[in-house]
């Protein structure tokens, strides 16, 4: 028999697996509804855990380096601190001079008002940054290009905006050299971008982590020429009237360097602390002036961009996939249990101990997948829920292929899982005695 | 009833006693702590923001050089007070769960050795504690001289007022009133304590620190400007809000209304607690299914135990058992396998709770709900135990004498 192959046997146990679980069709249900609600709450948080913790750029993530550099002076460093996010702009500026990564970028975010040709003036989400941000974060344009370096020394008058602006003011034609009004100035716009939103919004977490990407892009030495109000953190120490100046004690501009090949990144390093050492003989401080340099995900990582109810919730799936699971298991051996008598006629007739397992498995794999289809479609309907929250990251939340076959997997894996206790077991049932006690 | 004998069938079925009471252990530990979140959220949804929440709104500007603020100012203020029905619109910095602009970290000396924490700064013009509805408990209000004009964050040096629940935090079992902070080098002078006023942002915060504020009086300026705080009578504030938006709206044509945070404090207050709300609603869906998935379990298990001693059952009758022995006897049994998983299930709900508590900085789980939970199950268990044993009293005596 064993000779003969097991594909006919799981046939057979097919067969068994499915008349058994017709015979006695509540339990079934049961054990059915438990795993299906049991993977239904667990892959509903997991898709949400998995949507939020994605990698935004997955080509070039480990790349791109946040650069954070510690120079508080003594008086306002407190030792085991963390490395502040966001650098002053003197020292952003010298960083940009040197120029010593493949692409940096400094930048920060802003709110702007534009007042178009026709209707009310808008409040516009904006980001002003240098020219290497949109080659960097591989930004894609629909019409024109971007800014470049000649136009950050000679604080142009340019801007990019996004293809939803370009479709509000210009119908969705091709506005590049139409001109943006802002305040009594105006921008000449160089470039529309195509559709490109980062979520989460990794260069800049302080200004809503999820959405749509910034409406208008500056040069920062534009914005700063107009005054064009920033937002985000500023972080201020000693007195000063303007906190945009360029010596001003302010840590408030994001800055990211692309590092390509890993020799670059050691020089890189070694770059940043030779800059430090410098800034510390200049008598800035005298602590350590620790750096950081962490890749996307690393920095994601560091800054907790899933929110922690989040977490929460996929903990309390788990826990709660647990419950379900142990419910199966003592589901199932009562089940099995309850056929001691036909299992013992069929050792009695020659299937060995194994074969028995196999059966009681095929069996438990049977119930997981169906548990599995009825937990997709309540992990479906888990996550329009979710995305009718009103959440930020509400309309982000989408299942996909890999997350589908991982809520298989896990219907199957748990409910075989579920199903080794019972079938062992069920396999130990003495023949002799469960027949003759019948 | 004899326990005896019910152990000595339970040690029969070692393998499912152990999973039910384990099913029933891991149900109370995530039992109680989804209980506990869920009031959490709930006390954090009812914080008391000691201010007259009904009667007030706001109006939020933006879009204008700092520079035009005393221009843009008067023009809104005008506008804003000819609405009928606003009976005073005054400038403040911060609004209670609305825009916040003046979260800093204090310390109780000048050399800024000992840090008092991080703390909400309400810079407020003249008039708009009163508006606020905040009662002074200890001291005295602003007075017409302490209102100064400044530039920067925020004044350098002020006489404030602070909330008894900061008094407590910076100087416990001390008069507050005299005592002296520090905001790096801007220095401020406790004149009077408010009995409480909420941060904007109080979800974020544990639920001492939601009341750390301060209100710093201050004239208006490029540094406080467009952030107006509306009182209105409650009943009229639907109306007086549409009005006071069109109104600016009309007034300032060129600046642009922050429609978002331009809301009654009542609405505001609503959208702070949102995510609070929406976990509480999935923790209740969690609980609920748990439980019902629980007492599934604990009816197929018990159905299988009737079914398979339905000859011992049909003896005992024989023998003079009555069906409430019988009925009594899968109570008990239930009874005994439910305590056995609640007494892992305290300890599993307070391990949980040490590990939620280092990773969500979560508080510590209060006892009393360990036997608020245990009373949740053991209900559960003997409802869900009863239709089983219901019909195991049903078996006659007749199947005793039956073969098979």
């Amino acid at each position: 028999m064993r000779g003969t192959g097991q594909p006919v046997m799981i046939g057979y146990y097919l067969d068994l697996a499915m008349r058994s679980l017709k015979r006695n069709k509540v339990l079934t249900v049961l054990m059915v509804l438990a795993i299906a609600v049991g993977i239904g709450t667990s892959m509903t948080t997991l898709t949400v855990m998995h949507v939020l913790s994605g990698d935004p750029i997955p080509q070039k993530s480990a790349d791109l380096f946040r650069v954070g550099l510690n120079v508080f002076p003594d008086d306002n460093f407190r030792p085991g601190e963390e490395v502040p996010d966001n650098l002053t702009r003197r020292d952003a500026e010298a960083l940009l001079r040197d120029a010593r990564a493949d692409r940096q970028a400094m930048m920060s975010a802003g709110t702007m008002v534009v007042t178009p040709a026709q209707g009310d003036p808008l409040s516009l989400e904006s980001r002003y940054t240098t020219a290497d941000f949109f080659t960097m974060f591989a930004v894609p344009f629909r019409f024109g290009r971007a800014w470049d370096r000649g136009d950050d020394g000679s604080h142009a008058r340019v801007a990019v905006i996004s293809a939803a602006l370009n479709d509000q003011l210009f119908g969705g034609r091709d506005s590049t050299g139409s001109m943006l009004q802002v305040g009594s100035q105006s921008l000449r716009i160089v470039g529309v971008l195509g559709d490109w939103s980062m979520n989460p919004r990794f260069y800049d977490l302080s200004n809503g982590r999820f959405g749509d990407s910034e409406q208008v892009f500056v040069p920062l030495a534009t914005a700063l020429d107009l005054h064009l109000a920033t937002s985000g953190t500023m972080n201020c120490w000693g007195n000063n009237s303007d906190e945009h100046a360029a010596d001003a004690p302010c840590l408030w501009l994001q800055y990211w360097a692309e590092l390509d090949a890993p020799s670059t990144r050691v020089a890189y390093r070694q770059y940043l602390h030779n800059y430090m050492a410098q800034q510390q003989q200049a008598g800035r401080f005298t602590h350590p002036g620790q750096i950081r340099l962490l890749d996307v995900m690393q920095w994601l990582d560091a800054k907790g961009v899933v929110p922690s109810d989040v977490r929460l919730q996929v903990w309390l799936a788990l826990g709660f996939l647990g419950i379900c699971l142990l419910n199966t298991v003592g589901l199932l051996l009562a089940k099995f249990l309850r056929r001691s008598g036909e299992i013992s006629v069929r050792r009695a007739l020659g299937a060995s101990r194994r074969a028995i397992f196999m059966q009681c498995l095929v069996e438990a794999g049977v119930v997981g997948l169906a548990g599995g289809v009825c937990g997709l479609a309540l992990a479906g309907l888990g996550l329009v829920l979710v995305r009718h929250q009103p959440t930020d990251y509400a309309g982000l939340i989408r299942m996909d292929p890999s997350m589908l076959l991982a809520t298989f997997v896990l219907a199957l894996l748990s409910s075989l899982l579920a199903g080794l206790l019972p079938a062992w077991r069920a396999m130990h049932v003495a023949p002799a005695v469960a027949l003759k006690s019948n | 009833m004899q326990i005896a004998p019910i152990l000595a069938a339970l040690r029969k079925h070692r393998l499912a006693t152990v999973l039910i009471a384990l099913e029933i252990a891991l149900a109370c530990a995530v039992l109680c702590n989804a209980c506990f979140i869920i009031a959490s959220r709930l006390s954090a949804m009812h914080v008391e923001s000691g201010i007259d929440e009904p009667a007030l709104a706001t109006v939020q500007l933006t879009g204008y050089d700092p520079s035009q603020s005393v221009d843009v100012d008067a023009r809104a203020l005008a506008a804003l007070r000819a609405v009928p029905g606003v009976q005073s619109v005054t400038l403040l910095n911060s609004i209670p769960f609305g825009a916040r602009r003046g979260t800093a970290g204090i310390t109780t000396d000048a050399e800024r050795q000992h840090f008092g924490g991080v703390i909400e700064f309400y810079v407020g013009a003249p008039g708009s504690l009163d508006a606020l509805g905040s009662r002074i408990v200890a001291g005295r209000g602003p007075r017409p001289e302490d209102f100064q004009p400044f530039t920067g964050f925020m004044p350098n040096e002020a006489n404030v007022q602070i909330t008894q629940a900061l008094a407590d935090h910076l100087w416990p079992g001390v008069d507050p009133l005299g005592k002296e902070f520090w905001m790096l080098k801007s220095h401020y002078r406790v004149v009077g304590v408010l009995k409480t006023l909420v941060r904007p942002d109080p979800p974020g915060w544990t639920p001492q620190e939601r009341l750390w504020s301060v209100f710093v009086p201050a004239q208006p300026g490029p540094y406080l400007t467009g952030s107006y705080l509306l009182r209105a009578d409650p009943k009229e504030m639907p109306r007086v809000m549409r009005d006071a938006l069109a109104a600016v709206a009309r007034a300032l044509p060129e600046v642009v209304i922050d429609r978002d945070a331009s809301q009654t404090l009542t609405d505001l207050r609503h959208e702070t607690f949102r995510n609070d709300r929406i976990m509480a609603g999935l923790m209740l869906g969690v609980i609920a299914a748990l439980l019902l998935v629980t007492a599934l379990g604990i009816v197929g298990l018990a159905s299988f135990w009737v079914a398979q001693r339905r000859k011992q059952i049909g003896v005992r009758r024989a023998l003079g058992a009555t069906r409430g022995d019988i009925l009594r006897y899968f109570q008990t049994e239930n009874f005994l396998i439910v305590s056995l998983g609640i007494a892992l299930g305290m300890l599993l709900a307070y391990a949980l709770n040490v590990a939620l508590m280092q990773v969500y900085e979560l508080p510590r789980l209060p006892l009393a709900y360990l036997p608020v939970g245990a009373l949740a199950l053991w209900v559960l268990g003997q409802l869900s135990v009863l239709a089983p044993a219901l019909r195991a009293a049903a078996v006659p005596p007749v199947v005793a004498t039956r073969s098979v």
